[in-house]
């Protein structure tokens, strides 16, 4: 089983935490921190396995891990998943993103974060390995961000909304409103 | 500026709000200011949830998740959570579960109410809301909400498409984590399963088998018979041509060959039949599958592991030690990693297959990677023999002194455990022992140092090499305190040896009374010293003044100065022996003599432990102590002596059957100072020797025991008990534990059966070996044990006379 999966800069900044058994919020953090220094004390020519970190499990759970430039991908599993699986599991979870994203780089993961969970969420659930096949993955992010768009209204398409407002005929709004004995001033709203 | 942020933000995303403010938190150049935009979105957001309907509600969500992954609070976004899954709109549905999954978890309030949603979800005609649904309850379903939703499951199982059915199956597996009973639920559909072609069901459909199997042998042995159809699929993925689709650097869809042969494992272990339909298949991939990509070598290994694990012919066992040993010179070091992983867990069993690879694994110990060095270090210690002991401990204690600290301590009582089973001589033991406290003193276990005293006292013929030894290396370095109590106790020891200058082991050392009392007065002034390791020193000290003529005075003043030391441990001490050397001056011999040798654990001498605990309390320098040294239990002690299974003198003496009378040792000098530290002073009375070869000790209920005893040697004896029955039924479980004084070794051979037949037909002798080098007056207490007619009985004798030829 997954335990969680997190990636991370090479400062230790948070880039996509899922945590597959609950931890509390301040506990997370500590294990982001603690991970983030047992791998990158860790030379590029070593093993991807890392053993030991305390906060996140005891014995059997190991860290495998990839550093692709300016981002750690870390899996934290126990024994019951296969070790090379899982390196191979990060590679094709890699390869997704950047057939998504089209060359994927850490901004994309930084402003897209909900795309990455769901795409992440194509590829394992609940803890355990999904699906492996990356067209496959690919295709089905597809339908559902079309889904997402074809749902409409301001959220799915700001560049129509935008036009459509700036197209739109508003009255002359008055200064000054003078009934009777009833004087109102307007506050003045700025231009949308 | 909205269109130049339209532009920039690429198709896949229209969320704009959550980039803009993801990008105000990146301006922050402080963290200071950081947790300042925080708080104002944090601040918007609630307000935001707060208001009724309003089209951003995602983008509000989406954000709170953008914060929280930053590490900031988020709680307040559950119940938008809960709002967001219950919206009929997909956006919204979406963020809304992630949002689940990642806030929420069983044991909050708010999960409950999720279940009704999810269950509406779980039929939605829109496949995509059904798989978000399973995704989150796969993810954080309560046992509660999986015992609901666990028929919904099944037959989602069943009847849906296929990407629906491989997010089911793995649905299911987690409701079977989370209540076991309801494996049986999913067993049927989980086999039907076995037959689609899609492979991510076959995938889910193996893991959820695998989990079944785990759980409930009755499973396990159900799904054996779809053994076959498994090395079918395998087959197929192995044997079959390119298929693009699954295809992963030349090998097809290598991790749903990963997992059957996983499951294959758990299906075929200690199982004949299944083993055998597996053996081609599995000959088959370790030879064709291609070891030179990392995911031919993630099937190749698993591969391997399946086939040390099950009932697998020899030659595919050769076969497999092979490759994990072409692993293990891989220059990957992965693969390296690997291999020794699954080498650790062969050792047991295939041990001298593992042995072969000696000398690469003691290699790894030498590799700058972390992880190998911990691998290497553990399979290492797996595989130190009683052939190989020398070298491997040089290997050892060589990497003791360069090995990164996590590993140290392990590596030291990995250390001290192969030398204990397998030392070749007591000064190797002795000597490396003494080498690991030098360079990892630090990490040591405490009990070390008791253990290292003990052996030391056993060792009579080394104590003058011992303690030249640790004198030379209490004045090089005493910093490492396990190391200088071990000195201190030494030297207050046997100080007398170290002066007489003379040594037929080592380089004899020339030193003064002076001399050797600066070395404990350094000890005792150190601020690197210990509370604990000051004790030692002290009473080392005092010791010593029994064992040297001149600098009783020093002594004397060191003693009296520490009689007001802060400490209240070592004032205590000073002013007992102060008063030691006023008071009771005429007993300051007696009680400073040497230490009587300390028994070891013997196989069938219950009363080890015991007897350990009661010299333990006797050493006056055992670091745990608080109470002070002299006014011991004495009765406590003493009755120790006896005292078969570590109780208390009570449960023997209210024991009717027995049938002599159980005397307790007359302790006249319980009173007093000194006498409780060794039985020396408490007396034996002597009894005739009495002439006749055999003595019956024992006849009560039929069961009969006579003993004979033979002198080895002066303090040797060899005692041969002989037990028969002579009542109508047989007798089982037949067995004697014996006791014997605190200074006589006792060893208890194997008996030579545990069975009485009736009516003496057979006799059961057990030999026990005595020595007595104290020649104190042998006695030993026995206790009979056996089973007959169904009831277990127990019986006492105590023997206070040994024939002897």
């Amino acid at each position: 089983m997954i335990k969680a999966i997190l990636i991370f800069n090479n400062h230790g900044k948070p880039r996509l935490i899922r945590f597959y058994q609950y931890f509390a919020e301040d506990m997370q953090q500590q294990i982001i921190r603690e991970t983030f220094h047992l791998v990158s004390k860790r030379d590029d020519n070593v093993c991807n396995f890392l053993e030991g970190g305390s906060l996140i499990g005891g014995s059997d759970y190991k860290l495998i891990y990839r550093h692709y430039a300016t981002l750690y991908f870390v899996f934290c599993v126990d024994s019951s998943e296969s070790e090379l699986g899982i390196l191979d599991l990060i590679q094709v979870f890699v390869e997704t993103l950047d057939k998504c994203f089209e060359n994927v780089c850490e901004l994309d993961l930084i402003f897209h974060m909900d795309r990455v969970h769901y795409i992440l969420q194509e590829v394992v659930m609940g803890g355990m390995v999904l699906e492996t096949n990356m067209n496959e993955i690919v295709a089905q992010v597809e339908v559902q961000n079309r889904m997402e768009k074809s749902e409409g209204g301001l959220s799915a398409a700001p560049a129509r909304a935008v036009s459509a407002v700036k197209n739109m005929n508003l009255p002359e709004i008055p200064r000054n409103i003078n009934i009777g004995d009833i004087n109102i001033k307007v506050p003045s709203l700025s231009p949308f | 500026m909205l269109q130049r942020l339209v532009n920039t933000s690429n198709a896949m995303s229209p969320s704009v709000p959550l980039q803009e403010m993801i990008r105000a938190i990146r301006s922050a150049r402080t963290q200071c200011e950081e947790r300042g935009v925080i708080q104002r979105e944090c601040a918007a957001i609630r307000a935001q949830f707060r208001q009724a309907d309003n089209g951003g509600r995602s983008h509000n969500l989406a954000k709170l998740l953008y914060v929280h992954m930053l590490g900031y609070p988020a709680h307040f976004g559950q119940m938008e959570c809960v709002r967001m899954i219950a919206s009929p709109r997909y956006s919204e549905k979406r963020v809304g579960y992630l949002g689940a999954m990642m806030l929420l978890d069983e044991k909050q309030d708010a999960s409950l109410l999720i279940t009704n949603s999810i269950k509406n979800d779980l039929s939605h005609s829109n496949q995509y809301v059904q798989s978000l649904a399973l995704c989150t309850l796969a993810c954080m379903g309560s046992a509660e909400m999986c015992r609901d939703l666990a028929p919904e499951i099944d037959r989602l199982l069943r009847a849906s498409n296929s990407y629906i059915k491989k997010k089911a199956a793995l649905c299911a597996v987690h409701i079977v984590r989370k209540v076991h009973e309801l494996g049986e639920l999913f067993a049927p559909a989980a086999r039907s399963l076995l037959a689609e072609k899609n492979h991510g069901v076959l995938h889910g459909a193996v893991v959820l088998i695998t989990e079944l199997c785990e759980r409930n042998p009755e499973t396990l042995e159900r799904f054996r018979k779809t053994v076959p159809d498994l090395v079918q699929i395998m087959k197929g993925l192995v044997i079959s041509g390119y298929s693009p689709e699954h295809d992963v650097a030349g090998v097809s869809d290598p991790f749903l060959q990963v997992r059957i042969l996983r499951l294959l494992r758990i299906l075929g272990r200690n199982n004949e039949a299944a083993s055998d339909a597996m053996n081609d298949l599995l000959a088959q991939v370790a030879t064709n599958t291609d070891s030179t990509k990392t995911v031919g070598n993630a099937v190749l290994y698993e591969t391997v592991l399946t086939v040390l694990d099950i009932k697998s012919e020899s030659g595919l066992r050769v076969l497999a030690v092979n490759i994990l040993g072409r692993f293990l010179l891989n220059n990957d070091r992965n693969i390296r990693y690997i291999a020794m992983t699954s080498l650790q867990r062969i050792v047991g069993t295939d041990h001298n297959a593992v042995q072969r690879h000696r000398g690469t694994i003691v290699d790894c110990l030498k590799d700058q990677d972390a992880s190998v060095k911990r691998r290497a270090l553990e399979l290492s210690l797996a595989l130190v023999s009683a052939t190989n002991i020398r070298s491997m401990m040089k290997e050892l204690l060589l990497f003791l002194s360069s090995c990164p600290l996590e590993l140290r301590s392990q590596a030291a009582s990995g250390i001290f455990n192969a030398a204990e089973r397998y030392a070749p001589s007591q000064r190797w033991h002795i000597d490396t022992i003494l080498h690991v406290l030098t360079t990892a003193g630090g990490d040591v276990r405490d009990e070390t140092v008791p253990n290292l005293i003990q052996l030391i006292t056993n060792t009579s013929e080394l104590h003058c090499y011992t303690v030249h030894k640790l004198y030379r290396a209490l004045l090089s370095d005493i910093s490492q305190q396990s190391l200088v109590q071990v000195a201190c106790w030494c030297i207050g020891e046997y100080g007398d040896l170290l002066l007489r200058g003379e040594c037929q082991e080592t380089e004899p050392v020339q030193v003064t009374e002076d001399d050797v009392l600066d070395a404990l007065e350094t000890v005792l002034q150190s601020h690197m010293s210990a509370p604990a390791t000051r004790g030692f020193a002290l009473t080392a000290t005092m010791k010593l003044s029994t064992r040297i003529t001149d600098n009783v005075d020093r002594i004397r003043s060191i003693v009296s100065i520490y009689g007001s030391c802060i400490d209240v441990e070592l004032q205590q001490r000073a002013v007992e022996y102060n008063a030691l050397f006023k008071k009771y001056d005429h007993m300051r011999a007696a009680v400073l003599e040497r230490m009587p040798v300390i028994e070891k654990n013997s196989p069938g001498h219950t009363n080890g432990e015991s007897t350990r605990e009661a010299v333990k309390e006797v050493q006056p320098a055992k670091v745990k102590q608080a109470e002070t040294l002299l006014p011991q239990q004495p009765a406590n002690q003493v009755c120790d002596l006896l005292d078969l299974l570590g109780g208390s003198e009570e449960p023997l003496q209210s024991n009717p059957a027995v049938g002599s009378t159980v005397p307790v040792l007359p302790i006249s000098t319980s009173s007093t100072a000194g006498g409780d530290l060794l039985d020396l002073l408490g007396g034996l009375e002597p009894t005739p020797l009495t002439p006749a070869p055999t003595v019956t000790v024992y006849e009560k209920s039929g069961v009969t025991l006579t003993l004979s005893s033979e002198k080895q040697s002066d303090s040797g004896l060899t005692v041969t008990l002989t037990a028969s029955n002579s009542t109508d039924s047989d007798i089982s479980s037949f067995t004697l534990q014996a006791a014997v004084p605190k200074s006589v070794q006792l060893h208890m051979k194997a008996p030579s059966g545990d069975s009485l037949p009736a009516r003496g037909a057979a006799k059961v002798t057990q030999m026990v070996v005595l020595s007595n080098p104290n020649k104190v007056n042998l006695k030993m207490r026995i206790r009979i044990s056996y089973t007959s007619q169904g009831s277990a009985f127990q019986d006492t004798v105590q023997v206070d006379s040994f024939p002897e030829h």
